[in-house]
């Protein structure tokens, strides 16, 4: 699925070998600055020169939000593929029927009220702003999905839920989270991160049970 | 440090070599005072600016309400159409499209139309939509590359170019776009002002015959009321007054667009030539008609080298020496509108010197023009002086905002001090790409200048259209509009320099 061989990105990403198969569940661990959002990023335009281009839920950690339209349509920007322009144009102006049911539930799932669907996005708090963003990733209904810690401005409760989603719809899953719990709970693989390199790259556990590898989890933060 | 000490050289000897060449042109360019006793002249004008007075009601209502109309219909049209064509900015053939139809004034414009169309409404609305048409485009174009490219990012490549820009780009821009239509709606009063010199019934010509018929009383007053029209209209294009009950302008514009074609004068009957007429047969030399390719390259050599250069000489001529002067006055009048040289939160000098810079940035250069020939006479000087002017109350109300925006120390230096050592050297940078930007359209205008008969291009083309030589006035129109395409490229390659 993603292979990258002795990448190097000038100072940011340093040596990185890894490949990662269709169907794991990978997360992305590290300090700030460390080269997630670089890694993803490569991941991301790599694939996108490829031809499972158009297979992958990308989900930026600036969410990519259009500030004045409202979280509908900015929900709705991931399935533009699947209409014509016209289609497209008649539901910015008017919320379509179909769209709108789907929309409202996946909002619902998302913990979203309904209401503020409607509202432009630039009157949106950061954790709403956060969710409107993931839900036009899962509208985007792939089997592979990535994201730049998606759940970071939520809850505890919330983002376990909402994880859970993306879990749930997703085979294939790269995800750069800060929260080691959330990491070890729900993904069945860890790479970590730190300067640029990677510091491990093991089965999440490999990480519970050997006592090595949980030190290089720690020493990820010192 | 480094890098900012070669900028310091590279703007130093930018301004060095353009005032070097100012200089140079001096000697060539025709700077005689013709008129001998131009205070007779002056001392009635300016008795009839303390004693304005107003034309027939009618009148008056008439060509104001004209005025508005044909800027409103051409702005809303250019536009949509420049909304249309920035989609598709990134095929060559449209931006050459684009750039040749901006390059051509507004008043060029007008009389090619007026051959098809006559003094007529079409003529007046075309004239300003489509040059508008090529500006929108091309600026549109531009804020929408300025937008953060994240949200087409998490888009499907597969999504059509259409969907992407009505639901990515063109909301991001959105904001920057209404002001930029708004301030362009502006500028089209102004154009729709001067489209009355070559006969439109808008406020220009009642303006023009007023000051031709020595009624300076009239005239000011006409002046007053162009200056209350511009300065009104954020107070008729919001409704802010109405309080809570206020209209939105979604509304508002509409409705002012309905009551503009309303508005708009009943078209007399033409018997010019078809549009058909126009293209194919008017607009091209007999000797290329005829075939004769000895002829026609004879015609074409004549006309470039008896009419077109001398006129092209004169014309680059004047716009650089009004390009420097405006330079120069820019640097004298900013600091005295600037917060940051009279921070008083009611400073007279302040005040007044906005007020002067207002006035300077919305009298079209044309009526300058006009009122300096009246008192000095027909040559280079008065299209230098209201070319410089305008120019200058634009930049400097520019440059004045920028100054103010800047963080100073508490225990800055004050006066000349002040502004040599602290204030002039930090804005030196933005000054020269405003006068730079401004450079292309310094260049239209002293083109279109010669209309009233100061020897720049427009001066030839005007006559050519009056003796019916369509032929030369097209290409006359083209080798301005190439001039101007040129003096743009250039301009870029500097500013990318300093």
């Amino acid at each position: 699925m993603f292979k990258l061989d002795h990448y190097q990105l000038d100072n940011r990403l340093n040596d990185i070998t890894l490949s990662i198969n269709a169907g794991e569940k990978v997360a992305l661990l590290g300090p700030s600055g460390g080269g997630k959002t670089s890694l993803l990023n490569v991941l991301h335009q790599q694939s996108s020169e490829k031809t499972c281009a158009d297979q992958i839920a990308w989900c930026p950690q600036e969410h990519g939000l259009v500030e004045s339209l409202s979280g509908y349509h900015n929900i709705y920007m991931g399935q533009l593929e699947q209409h014509n322009a016209l289609y497209n144009l008649a539901n910015l102006i008017k919320p379509l029927a179909q769209p709108k049911q789907a929309i409202i539930e996946l909002s619902l799932e998302l913990g979203l009220d309904s209401e503020l669907l409607w509202k432009s996005v630039a009157q949106l708090s950061g954790g709403q702003r956060q969710r409107i963003g993931i839900g036009r990733a899962l509208f985007r209904q792939q089997d592979v999905f990535l994201g730049d810690e998606p759940v970071s401005s939520l809850d505890p409760v919330q983002a376990q839920k909402i994880l859970q989603l993306i879990l749930n719809r997703h085979s294939t899953i790269v995800l750069a989270l800060h929260n080691r719990k959330q990491a070890l709970e729900n993904f069945n693989r860890i790479i970590g991160i730190k300067a640029g390199k990677i510091v491990f790259d093991s089965p999440t556990k490999e990480l519970i049970n050997n006592k090595y590898q949980a030190g290089l989890l720690d020493s990820l933060y010192d | 440090m480094i890098n900012s000490l070669v900028n310091m050289k590279s703007s130093r000897n930018t301004s060095l070599a353009f005032l070097i060449v100012a200089l140079l042109c001096i000697p060539f360019a025709d700077l005689v005072v013709y008129q001998v006793e131009p205070w007779d002249e002056l001392a009635r004008m300016g008795q009839g600016l303390l004693q304005p007075s107003l034309p027939e009601f009618s009148i008056l209502a008439d060509s104001l309400m004209i005025t508005v109309a044909f800027a409103l219909i051409a702005v809303s049209g250019a536009a949509l159409i420049g909304l249309l064509l920035a989609l598709v900015f990134h095929f060559r053939a449209v931006r050459i499209f684009c750039a040749s139809i901006r390059a051509v004034h507004e008043l060029f414009w007008g009389l090619i139309f007026m051959q098809i169309y006559g003094l007529s409404a079409t003529t007046g609305v075309l004239a300003i939509l489509v040059p508008f048409s090529g500006i929108f485009a091309k600026m549109f174009a531009e804020i929408i590359e300025q937008q953060s490219s994240v949200p087409h990012s998490t888009l499907s490549s597969r999504s059509d170019r259409f969907s992407r820009y009505f639901y990515s780009w063109l909301p991001q821009a959105w904001p920057q776009m209404v002001s930029y239509t708004r301030y362009r709606f502006e500028c089209a009063l102004r154009s729709s002002t001067i489209l009355g010199f070559i006969g439109l019934p808008t406020l220009g010509f009642y303006l023009e015959t007023a000051f031709k018929q020595g009624q300076y009383d009239e005239a000011a007053g006409l002046l007053f009321s162009f200056f209350l029209l511009i300065a009104s209209i954020r107070w008729w294009l919001h409704l802010p007054w109405l309080g809570r009950k206020w209209i939105p302008s979604y509304v508002l514009v509409p409705l002012y667009l309905v009551l503009a074609i309303l508005a708009l004068p009943a078209s007399p009957q033409v018997y010019g030539s078809s549009l058909g007429q126009f293209f194919t047969d008017d607009i091209w030399p007999r000797a290329v008609l005829n075939g004769g390719i000895v002829a026609s390259f004879q015609w074409y050599q004549h006309q470039l080298l008896d009419v077109a250069l001398p006129a092209l000489w004169d014309t680059l001529l004047l716009s650089q020496l009004a390009l420097v002067l405006t330079a120069i006055l820019v640097l004298v009048f900013y600091p005295w509108a600037s917060k940051a040289f009279f921070p008083k939160p009611l400073s007279f000098m302040r005040g007044f010197s906005r007020t002067v810079l207002l006035v300077l940035r919305s009298v079209p250069e044309m009526i300058f023009a006009f009122v300096f020939l009246l008192i000095l006479g027909p040559s280079g000087i008065p299209a230098v002086l209201a070319l410089a002017l305008h120019n200058a109350g634009l930049i400097s109300y520019l440059l004045m905002r920028h100054s103010e925006q800047l963080n100073y120390r508490s225990d800055h230096a004050t006066g000349l001090n002040h502004y040599f050592y602290d204030v002039t050297p930090r804005v030196y940078p933005h000054f020269l790409s405003l006068l730079l930007y401004r450079w292309e359209v310094i260049i239209r205008e002293s083109a279109i200048l010669g209309i009233l008969g100061i020897t720049t291009l427009g001066f030839y083309i005007d006559s050519a259209f009056e003796d019916i030589r369509f032929d030369r006035a097209l290409f006359l129109i083209v080798i301005a509009a190439l001039l101007n395409i040129a003096v743009d490229s250039f301009s870029r390659r500097v500013r990318s320099r300093v």
